[in-house]
């Protein structure tokens, strides 16, 4: 056990009370809560977004209730602003950041991260982006309206995006959001390499333990020329550089790499910590030991390895050599091959287990059943003569969300609700929780399978109204399905609301162990005090994280922390 | 599987859209595959009083063979996939068969501006036809685009040929397209380009020989 954990337990016992324990906590717990709301907060208004322009798209041209009118400038920064708030400011704090502050400590039997004050700076600077972005909605010339990937010229020259301001606030808040992840990153690295419990081998961590630290050390490695690009980028809209201008002999290719470099990785940053949090959530209810436990670590490795040749996969038709997609292509479907084992392995745990149809074992089959589909059309997409034909149509769209839902949405629905006893001390409604589950499931094929097939009959992205292109119009009656499933979708979010507060103000007393779960955080108290444990009473390990239904045990579970 | 939606409409329309169909079955068996086993599991081992569940680690060779075969079978699929993807990416990117004419297609916010040879046939010469939204060509008869953008990156997509080229400022990037049937289709802008990318909507108009050389004497005397 490392002392600067120690020294950092010691800290919050005299630290602030009161409304300021909140706002200047150095608690894992807390900082955790904090991201996993302002999370929440963010998801809500990248809901609300979609909401506004699946709106235009079924109904073009009429005023959407609650927004009003939506000008083509506006649709664009809208599904650009969709975008980057889905995944920064919603997939990634959630999933890493508060799930990882909340659960690693916890699981490895530690009292604090390693670094509290870091892990507090990086919650504060991830507050101060999360407060920026919003603010770029706002400025004089509207949001940024360049899609997610902000290609070059578009973002860098002001008199092309007509967003002067907009897509300079909307580049600062995403380099800001980049280091509070890697401040967030190290404090996982380092405190999973030294402030494990006794007793804790490599291979008796948490599944979802190592897929954070493993999403945290992709991501550090793979955000550096990110980080960089946008620098130059940021010069080019403000300095007047010329780092993507080709008639000063920059490239505006060049910003495409980096991006890429950094954006294909990030997909298995943030899918790690939901395969992770499945793997946790299949072993107790199907009270089954995990299927090759090393298997699960040793492919999550590869994946993250291969992850780092495949970003060109997006730019097959982007102008790059053409001789260089044939390479892409062997890559990208080469990654196939560990992220179709991981699924075969979760499929395989279920064999013999005694399933409990719980409503976090729901999400977590979701998320299996649910992902294949993500899987699966991301082939057509990794082949470069198919990806001529699918390249910028929905069909890219449908497929990065049912990779991107399933991680972020069904992922975080999972996590939430199997860990909501330890983290309020109460149980969640099952029954408010499963009407939750099938009315977000079902309008979520509703919404994206018409999708798939828009973008097989050949319709582009980002485009405000397909009644200007005569091929398109005619598969209207798609769009509106897609829109109504959506509100559908959004209209059950309410029971989940509904049922975190009644659970948060009436539910049943949760107990140290209500699932009957063998890691460490189910040892201590719901919700668990400062410094986790008692001070001279610190959990040790004896055994792995998934000994369930061991033969010759009465019970069918079996406590990493209990001695024998 | 394409083709019903969206007409075939040059000569490698097809090939890319066999592709897709190798792609569809391969991964289509896979799919239903994993997803059947994955709901007969769920139905087969869900809880029944007085059942304990199974311990199986699935370290032991006799174990790990359930996920290695698969494994392997896959990538034989992905193996199959490569081969068929990189024989169509060749013939429609790589490979510039001999050209009838040459077209000069240059995206801008937010309009298509294509320049077509007139009488002489021969691109850059000053009988050429300048045209805004509407690509006229023959059929039959093989084409090489030169593609360029006047300032943000566009997409010259045309579905029905099955055909798509980012236009990069800076650049001349030359690909070729042979058309195969007579009619109107849409051109799209396939990369977002400013608040007009919406509007970016463009036709080729593919004429059979006869009606091709008369648009090209009327619109060359126009001149």
């Amino acid at each position: 056990m490392a002392e600067a954990a120690a020294v950092g337990a010691h800290e919050h016992h005299h630290g602030p009370q009161g409304i300021l324990k909140y706002i200047w906590s150095t608690d894992h717990k807390i900082i955790a809560m904090q991201y996993l709301f302002t999370g929440m907060f963010m998801a809500v208004i990248g809901g609300f977004m979609a909401y506004v322009f699946r709106m235009q798209l079924a109904f073009p041209g009429l005023p959407v209730p609650g927004y009003g009118v939506v000008s083509p400038g506006e649709y664009n920064a809208l599904v650009t602003n969709h975008g980057t708030i889905m995944i920064f400011w919603v997939a990634m704090p959630v999933l890493i950041a508060a799930f990882g502050n909340f659960l690693i400590p916890l699981m490895i039997g530690a009292d604090d991260m390693v670094f509290p004050r870091i892990n507090r700076l990086s919650y504060q600077v991830f507050l101060i982006s999360a407060i920026l972005i919003l603010v770029s909605l706002f400025v004089e010339g509207g949001g940024f309206g360049g899609a997610w990937t902000a290609y070059p010229p578009l973002s860098s020259v002001s008199d092309y995006n007509l967003t002067k301001l907009g897509s300079s606030i909307w580049l600062v808040a995403v380099a800001l959001e980049f280091v509070a992840f890697l401040l967030g990153g190290i404090n996982f690295i380092v405190t999973l390499m030294n402030a494990r419990a006794p007793g804790m081998k490599a291979y008796d961590i948490p599944v979802v333990v190592w897929m954070i630290v493993i999403a945290s050390i992709l991501f550090m490695l793979s955000v550096g020329p990110l980080i960089a690009g946008a620098v130059m980028l940021l010069f080019d809209q403000t300095l007047g550089t010329g780092f993507y201008d080709p008639t000063r002999g920059g490239d505006p290719i060049l910003w495409q790499h980096l991006f890429w470099f950094f954006g294909h990785p990030e997909v298995y940053v943030v899918l790690l910590p939901a395969l992770g949090i499945t793997a946790e959530i299949i072993t107790t209810f199907s009270r089954k030991k995990l299927f090759g436990y090393k298997i699960v670590i040793f492919t999550a490795v590869a994946t993250g390895v291969l992850s780092f040749f495949v970003w060109a996969h997006h730019q097959f038709i982007a102008g790059i050599d053409p001789r260089m997609a044939n390479i892409f292509t062997v890559t990208t479907l080469l990654i196939s091959v560990p992220i179709a084992e991981l699924c075969f392995v979760y499929i395989a745990t279920l064999y013999g287990g005694s399933i409990r149809l719980t409503t976090p074992m729901l999400w977590a089959l979701a998320f299996i059943g649910e992902f294949l589909i993500g899987g699966v059309t991301g082939i057509f997409l990794g082949a470069s003569g198919a990806d001529i034909y699918f390249h910028d149509t929905y069909f890219v769209l449908a497929h990065f969300h049912y990779t991107f839902f399933p991680i972020a949405i069904i992922g975080t629905f999972a996590a939430f609700t199997y860990w909501f006893p330890k983290m309020f001390g109460k149980m969640m409604n099952d029954t408010l929780g499963k009407i939750h589950f099938w009315g977000t499931i079902i309008p979520f094929n509703f919404i994206f399978i018409p999708l798939f097939v828009l973008g097989l009959g050949g319709q582009h992205r980002r485009i405000y109204n397909y009644q200007n292109f005569p091929e398109l119009a005619e598969m209207q009656p798609l769009r509106v399905l897609a829109t109504g499933a959506l509100i559908v979708m959004l209209v059950f979010q309410f029971v989940f609301f509904w049922n975190m507060f009644k659970s948060w103000r009436s539910g049943e007393k949760a107990g140290k162990n209500p699932w009957k779960a063998n890691t460490l955080e189910w040892t201590t108290d719901s919700p668990p005090p400062h410094g986790n444990w008692p001070a001279d009473d610190m959990p040790k390990v004896y055994r792995g994280p998934y000994e369930y239904s061991v033969p010759g045990r009465d019970d069918d579970y079996w406590p990493q922390n209990i001695p024998g | 599987m394409i083709e019903r939606m969206v007409l075939q409409a040059s000569s490698y329309a097809a090939s890319v859209d066999g592709l897709i169909l190798l792609i569809t079955v391969l991964v289509g068996f896979w799919f239903l595959m994993a997803e059947g086993v994955f709901f007969w599991l769920i139905f087969k081992f869900r809880e029944k009083p007085g059942r304990k569940a199974m311990y199986i680690t699935g370290e032991k060779k006799s174990h790990k063979k359930w996920i290695s075969i698969p494994h392997g079978l896959v990538l034989v699929c992905d193996v199959f996939i490569i081969i068929g993807a990189v024989k169509v990416w060749y013939n429609v990117k790589q490979h510039l068969p001999e050209p009838d004419y040459e077209v000069r297609v240059i995206g801008q916010q937010w309009a298509w501006v294509f320049q077509t040879p007139g009488p002489d046939g021969v691109l850059d010469t000053d009988d050429d036809i300048q045209t805004v939204d509407k690509l006229h060509v023959e059929t039959d008869k093989t084409y090489h685009f030169k593609l360029e953008s006047r300032d943000v990156i566009h997409s010259f997509s045309v579905p029905v040929f099955r055909l798509k080229q980012d236009a990069v400022p800076g650049r001349s990037i030359t690909g070729w397209f042979h058309p195969t049937r007579t009619g109107t289709y849409d051109i799209q802008c396939a990369e977002i380009c400013g608040i007009g990318h919406g509007v970016m909507a463009g036709q080729i108009v593919v004429h059979d020989a006869p009606e091709y050389a008369s648009w090209v004497s009327d619109n060359a005397a126009a001149q």
